[in-house]
């Protein structure tokens, strides 16, 4: 045909981009290609399910109910009657080793803390210690924002207002004799809300900052005098505090309380009868709700989960059954060999 | 009364006309509000305001909208043109020239001029400011070359007609200022009323995108109602109870609570329906067109055409077509007829050309020896010169006939410089090549024709024109020698002239049909010639007859058909010639591959029968093979049907007497008729006034679904308006795509009916390609404008919305699994930063890279098996049930993505026993599951990985994580702190295994059953496009050039057409003296750019009489009222 002529300004660039002839890998789902995927897929999650197993099997778990619905509980007492300042005990056996460290916690269920209305009611630059705020909490702190005399609530909102009060003792019981279990409350919270979510207003002393405004309505301490054994475990740095206000996805939980570290009991709790002393403040029954405690001890998965371990197992173990299917049914029908 | 000022600078830039400055923003936001979509985000807007119903915050949905509302906004203030009423101007005289390419392709410069009264006042803005006056003209129309107004001012009134109108579209040229007045705006300028589709038209992935969005909503509110009705058991059961911590508001009963919780939904599931969704789809439909634009295999190098779309929003239905219309002159031919054999005395010239490639110019006849050649006749045989030259005295008769008798008109700009209008194109070409030949037509007066012959100047007295009619098919002159010899010269359909011809003429008669059907054979159009000579008597006594006959008042043509008869009889046989009327490169080839991609063409021409069924025989539309090609040509309502019905029983014997009707939809009563399977393979040639009766309601059903069975229709002598009406017919009663492509005026009603109307530029006026979706120089581009680029672009569509529908119920379905599970709060899952900007930022670009570069096999590929074109148009990739796959999909991703997650954090801790199970970390969780997942899918669904879109993948996946851990960063947080609360929870969860173990098998969970079901699919039964890449790959290379079938020749079976292509001659205009002299147009602009339609000539309406908007103006064309010949073109390609 006609060669090549002068360039015109109307003719299309050649280039690989407008002539949609860039250079691409074309992958396609060949034989070749998914059914070795499979298997290899399949080993590997197997491989990963079996360590996952192994390891969440290791991890102890105690997990005790003290809600004291039932007349037996020791707890039912203060479970009806709605005292103040109620005491009771939960007596328990280890029959090995818990090893250490050993962490307890608390734990909720049907408690709503994923609700929005329940999870927007805070004031995060009050909780910044924006003196701002402390006079004005944000709108969203409503229905816990001022009381009835309309001075401010610090902390506001229903998150800080329902914190959990419920405080708990351990004893061990060695030979009628009842020695006190250590807790370690420092460093329970996250790193980044205790040094840079949280702050306490820079005001000496801290009670100071809080002149003028009133402490939650459900609270009987002020959030300045949370902790009369450390002063510096006070105000918005409060580790209970911290954990309380990192909200729960889901409405069964259960939040860290204390780490057992110290003394005796650093290689963990010896095989043994254990007394757990509960100061029972915290209302749960009228939503059906139940508290709980749970010791347990962690590996490198975090604590105890089977679910990870068996989905895995489950999981690879069908990849390789699929990739069998896969093969007779390739076999027996061998397209593309026959066109 | 309009008064705006404006100024016209050199670049045809206007400052104001719909907005301006300071009204642009309130104006466009109140339009673009009008719109439904934009509209209901609004809405969205309000509600989010509301604190008690918001359950985003408001900058999730205005971040998108201000970005959709910017984009639109930015493409109106560039369209803003108007049409102004010229005031002054930089040159003498107020002149301002222009081009009006734009407008009707013309590129000369035109002049317009203003009022003396406004160009007195020059470029004065004081003055032109003050100038006070009042304008009334026509209201808003679109025609082109007219205007009437008036400019009323100091109490004197002045005409305003188009001299003074500067249209839009046009560009000012060695123009340096101007200055005018605004007259008509926006879609009320004359470009806009002329090329602004009379009809939008849609494309039927759009519709269903309507409908499916319909549907979407109702399934929206079914969500937020169930969601509601759980908010009210849950509000009632826990909620109630749950007051201690979390107290109502005053006066929120269980009730009041479900009806907010109704309205929070909303908000958080209306990503459902993704505002991004109508802008990516616009902005992949404007790449999809810059790739036509760009393509270099769809630029006509010789003409200096690139392809258009002229339309961008039509691309995926390229994709889809399943009938084609198109015009026959111009399209399918080039409309240019060669004299390319010749039977002379028994003897066959002309060498059968075998491939343009091996036929160099110099093989050709060396014409040097006449100086008044047509330099770009081409013949190859030189024997036939040598007979010439030698004074074969037949081959002398042959050509002196060949220079005689016609009806041509010959102009002479220069000496020696001639140029032929022919009403035909064959007789033009009969007519050059005996000029060629050394028989050069010279002029003619009415009663004299003068030629040059062999050199020497004759002229030969014309008695009597014996004119050609569809009856006759021949037609005769009688002229006197300079000798004063009197001869017929006959020239006519080869059947015709045999029973004419003496007894001793019958040997020469057999060798000569032997040649006629070697011609017919190869498609050639042929005519015979005989001559005879007359005795003068005789004549003189004919003559007197003949002038009776026609001067009669009553049956004078009869009479005068008698006369004819009588006198051509007994003629001697000359020869024959064969005329090629040339295809375009490429048609039979592009034809038979988009009928092997079951694609229908039916040919609509304005031609009559014979040229049309030549035609459709030359360019592989009929075949040979072909079991029978039937022919409708009655002339009653009842021959129509009976001929229809013989044809339908024929092709399928125990057919149902009535077509069947696939649906009725209730109320607007429209009828679907199912495709019918035939046996073996059929054709259908319609003449235009059995159409016309096909097209009569009662009839077109049957018409219509004789049609269908037929692989390819041919409709000949059809109107414009008729063209139309077979489009809409199909349009109507088959759930197909149309396209129509012409070059025509006579074409413009039939490309706006048809879903997708193509052009074929620089043929004849821009009339076709104006009015077009698409335009190219070449009918063979329309192969790859199908098969390639139609293809890839309804793939990408298909492809981008059944990922984007996939992606976003995907990540709004999680929302509704977790209502279960925070008491129907309407809390979100995700951070609300990922919500705003996951269809923004994380996953806009990866599904746009797929939809612009996706191919499943390249264009090669895509030529080499044009079967891959069928899912389109059975509508496989995006119909309702891919759709609802989709949801079924996504349902079930949701699923995965919401409850692994749930086990997964279940009462687990971190490695250092702190919580994890927070609200916070499980957001992350799950939203990082949820962009791994989807865009694994995507990779799933890209077939072609170019480096763009694996960096458009990994970069949005590592755009993701850095956009989080800046979100989460201490820096942010410090900032706003009430902005980003999530604060942190990156740094603490993305450390865990058991996050990243999560996130693993999510992904993988959420594939495997794709990639399970697919692969099975493949293997048990795979389809044609599961085939071609998986041959592509095993191939590596590009696959061998597609055996080219070898045209079969055809048997002689069949006589080809005869080479008349006009209705009616001419021969008493010729005579009369009455026909008008064109103004002399130059040869070099002439035979580029005037075609037929700028000639306005038209035998058949072709041209004349026709507006743009598919209303016929004039559809009776006096056949008398013909102004001036066709302008013959001789061959203008230079590369044969």
């Amino acid at each position: 045909m006609v060669k090549e002529k002068k360039k015109s300004p109307d003719r299309p660039d050649n280039t690989a981009f407008t002539q949609q002839r860039l250079p691409a890998w074309q992958p396609i789902l060949s034989a070749g290609i998914v059914i070795p995927g499979f298997v290899l897929i399949g080993l590997a999650f197997i491989g990963i399910g079996v360590g996952l197993f192994i390891t969440s099997r290791d991890i102890q778990v105690l997990e005790m109910d003290y809600t004291g619905t039932e007349a037996s509980s020791d707890c039912n007492k203060c479970a009806i009657t709605n005292t103040k300042n109620c005491m009771c005990s939960l007596d328990f056996n280890i029959s090995t080793l818990f090893k250490g460290p050993v962490f307890f916690y608390y734990g909720l269920t049907n408690y709503f803390q994923n609700h929005r209305r329940y999870g927007v009611s805070r004031d995060d630059s009050q909780l910044y210690g924006d003196l701002t705020n402390f006079k004005d909490p944000s709108t969203d702190c409503k229905p816990y924002r001022v009381d009835s005399n309309g001075k401010p609530i610090v902390p506001c909102g229903a998150v800080a207002n329902s914190m959990f009060n419920d405080t708990f003792k351990l004893y061990q019981n060695v030979n009628g004799q009842r020695n006190l279990v250590p807790f370690d409350g420092k460093g329970i919270a996250w790193w980044t809300d205790y040094n840079v979510k949280f702050r306490n207003p820079s005001v000496e002393p801290l009670k100071n900052a809080f002149n003028d405004t009133v402490k939650p309505l459900f609270w009987t301490r002020a959030v300045y005098e949370l902790d009369f054994s450390d002063p510096s475990n006070n105000g918005f740095l409060n580790q209970d505090f911290l954990v309380w206000m990192r909200r729960a996805a889901l409405p069964n939980f259960r939040k860290l309380y204390r780490r057992i570290t110290e003394g005796d009991y650093k290689e963990g709790l010896p095989a043994g009868n254990y007394t757990l002393e509960i100061s029972y403040n915290y209302p749960v029954l009228r939503f059906d709700g139940r508290k709980k405690v749970v010791f347990s001890n962690v590996s490198w998965m975090g604590g105890k989960n089977d679910f990870l371990g068996i989905a895995y197992l489950v999981i690879g173990s069908l990849c390789v059954v699929m990739s069998m299917v896969m093969l007779i049914v390739y076999a027996k029908f061998k397209f593309p060999e026959d066109n | 009364r309009e008064y705006n000022r404006s100024f016209k600078y050199a670049t045809n830039a206007i400052k104001t006309s719909k907005y301006n400055v300071l009204t642009f923003l309130p104006l466009n936001l109140f339009e673009q509000f009008q719109r439904i979509a934009n509209a209901y985000f609004l809405v969205l807007l309000v509600l989010q305001v509301i604190p008690q119903i918001s359950s985003l915050s408001w900058f999730t949905t205005v971040v998108p909208l201000i970005f959709v509302l910017t984009v639109t906004a930015a493409k109106d203030a560039t369209d803003d043109l108007a049409d102004l009423l010229l005031l002054s101007s930089s040159e003498p005289l107020n002149l301002v020239y222009i081009e009006t390419a734009e407008l009707d392709g013309s590129t000369n410069l035109k002049v317009r001029q203003a009022l003396p009264v406004t160009g007195d006042l020059g470029d004065d803005i004081e003055k032109l400011a003050d100038f006070n006056g009042e304008v009334r003209c026509e209201p808003p129309n679109n025609r082109l070359d007219r205007f009437t107004g008036t400019l009323a001012f100091a109490g004197q009134k002045y005409a305003l007609d188009n001299e003074k109108i500067l249209l839009r579209g046009c560009t000012l040229r060695n123009t340096e200022w101007c200055f005018g007045l605004v007259l008509f705006a926006g879609q009320e300028t004359k470009l806009m009323q002329n090329c602004g589709k009379s009809t939008f038209k849609r494309t039927s992935v759009d519709r269903l995108m309507n409908v499916l969005v319909l549907c979407i909503f109702g399934f929206l509110v079914c969500m937020c109602t169930i969601l509601a009705i759980g908010n009210y058991i849950w509000e009632i059961n826990k909620g109630s109870n749950f007051t201690v911590f979390l107290p109502r508001e005053d006066g929120n009963n269980a009730g009041f609570s479900a009806f907010l919780t109704f309205w929070s939904y909303v908000i958080i599931l209306n990503t459902v329906v993704p505002i991004s969704l109508y802008v990516s789809v616009e902005i992949i439909r404007l790449g999809n067109s810059f790739y036509i634009d760009w393509d270099r295999k769809m630029y006509h190098s010789h003409s200096d055409t690139p392809a258009e779309a002229r339309t961008t929003t039509l691309n995926e239905e390229l994709g889809q077509i399943k009938y084609i219309f198109s015009d026959k002159t111009g399209t399918l031919t080039q409309n240019i007829m060669i004299f390319n054999k010749c039977s002379i005395n028994g003897k066959s010239y002309g060498k059968i050309k075998q491939n343009n490639h091996f036929i160099k110019q110099k093989d050709s006849v060396d014409f040097s020896f006449n100086p008044l050649a047509d330099p770009r006749f081409v013949f190859y045989d030189h024997s036939l010169v040598e007979a010439v030259k030698l004074e074969n005295p037949e081959v002398h008769a042959f050509f002196r006939l060949l220079a005689l008798c016609h009806t041509v008109m010959a102009g002479e700009k220069k000496e020696g410089e001639l140029f032929y209008q022919a009403q035909s194109p064959d007789e033009g070409a009969l007519v050059t090549a005996a000029r060629n030949f050394g028989f050069v037509f010279r002029s003619r007066t009415p009663d004299s024709i003068s030629i040059v012959e062999m050199g020497k100047q004759r002229s030969y007295e014309l008695l009597a024109i014996l004119d050609f009619n569809n009856v006759r098919k021949r037609m005769s002159v009688i002229v006197r020698s300079p000798e004063g010899k009197l001869s017929l010269y006959c020239k006519g359909a080869d059947t015709i002239i045999y029973e004419r011809l003496h007894q001793s003429c019958s040997k020469l008669m057999d060798v000569t049909t032997e040649h006629l059907n070697e011609f017919a054979g190869e498609g050639l159009r042929t005519l015979a010639l005989a001559y005879k000579d007359l005795d003068e008597e005789y004549f003189s006594q004919w003559k007197q007859r003949h002038h009776e006959a026609s001067t009669a008042l009553d049956d004078r043509e009869s009479k005068l058909d008698e006369l004819y008869e009588e006198i051509e009889k007994d003629l001697l046989l000359l020869g024959a010639t064969a005329i090629e009327d040339k295809l375009q490169d490429g048609v039979p080839q592009t034809i038979e591959e988009l009928s092997k991609a079951d694609i229908k063409i039916w040919v609509l021409t304005g031609d009559k029968q014979e040229t049309a069924e030549n035609i459709g025989y030359s360019c592989n539309l009929l075949r040979e093979e072909m079991n029978e090609v039937f022919i409708i040509s009655g002339h009653s309502s009842d021959d129509v049907r009976e001929e229809l019905r013989n044809a339908q029983t024929s092709m399928k014997p125990n057919a149902a007497e009535n077509p069947v009707i696939l649906s009725e939809e209730a109320g607007e009563g429209v009828k679907l008729i199912k495709d019918e399977v035939v046996n073996g393979e059929y054709g259908l040639v319609i003449n235009g006034h059995s159409l016309a009766f096909a097209l009569e309601r009662s009839m077109e059903l049957d018409f219509l679904r004789t049609a269908c069975m037929c692989k390819s229709v041919i409709c000949c002598r059809v109107t414009p308006l008729q063209k139309a009406q077979v489009v809409e017919l199909v349009k109507r009663y088959k759930r197909a795509v149309t396209l129509a492509i012409g070059d025509g005026a006579n074409d413009v009603s039939m490309i706006k009916a048809a879903h997708i109307g193509v052009g074929i530029s620089g043929q004849e006026g821009m009339q076709a390609v104006l009015s077009s979706d698409y335009s190219f120089a070449q009918f063979r581009f329309l192969q790859r404008l199908l098969l390639v680029h139609g293809r890839w672009s309804y793939l990408r569509m298909c492809k981008f919305l059944r990922y984007f529908f996939y992606k976003n119920f995907t990540f709004t379905f999680v929302h509704f699994w977790f209502a279960f599970f925070c008491g129907f709060s309407a809390q979100t899952v995700y951070d609300e930063w990922f919500i705003t900007l996951y269809n923004l930022m994380y996953t806009a670009l990866p599904v746009l890279g797929m939809s612009l570069f996706d191919q499943d096999v390249n264009d090669v590929w895509s030529f080499q098996h044009p079967q891959l074109y069928v899912p389109g148009q059975l509508n496989l990739y995006f119909s309702k049930k891919a759709f609802f796959k989709c949801a079924i999909h996504s349902c079930y991703s949701s699923l995965v993505l919401f409850f692994i997650p749930y086990a997964a954090l279940h009462d687990t801790v971190r490695d250092d026993g702190k919580d994890m199970a927070d609200y916070q970390s499980f957001a992350l969780l799950t939203q990082t599951c949820l962009l791994f997942a989807v865009s694994i899918q995507l990779g799933l669904e890209m077939s072609y990985w170019t480096a763009v879109n694996t960096f458009f993948v990994l970069g949005s996946l590592v755009m993701y994580f850095v956009v989080t851990f800046t979100m989460y960063s201490n820096g942010m947080f410090l900032l706003l702190p009430s902005a980003f609360p999530f604060i942190g929870s990156a740094r603490n969860s993305l450390n865990q295994p058991n996050v990243w173990l999560t996130i693993v098998l999510t992904s993988i969970l959420c594939v495997l059953p794709v990639v399970t079901y697919r692969f099975l699919l493949i293997q048990l039964c795979p389809t044609i496009n599961d085939k071609v890449p998986d041959q592509n790959q095993h191939a590596k290379a590009t696959p061998p050039p597609p055996p080219r079938r070898a045209r079969i020749r055809r048997s002689s079976t069949r006589r080809s057409g005869y080479a008349f292509s006009h209705a009616q001659g001419y021969g008493d205009l010729v005579t009369s003296g009455r026909f008008l002299r064109r103004p002399a147009i130059s040869l070099s602009s002439g035979f580029s750019q005037v075609g037929r339609a700028a000639t306005g000539f038209s035998p058949m309406g072709r041209s004349a009489g026709y507006s743009p908007t598919g209303r016929p103006q004039n559809l009776k064309v006096p056949d008398v009222e013909v102004t001036s010949l066709q302008m013959y073109r001789t061959i203008t390609d230079p590369s044969l």
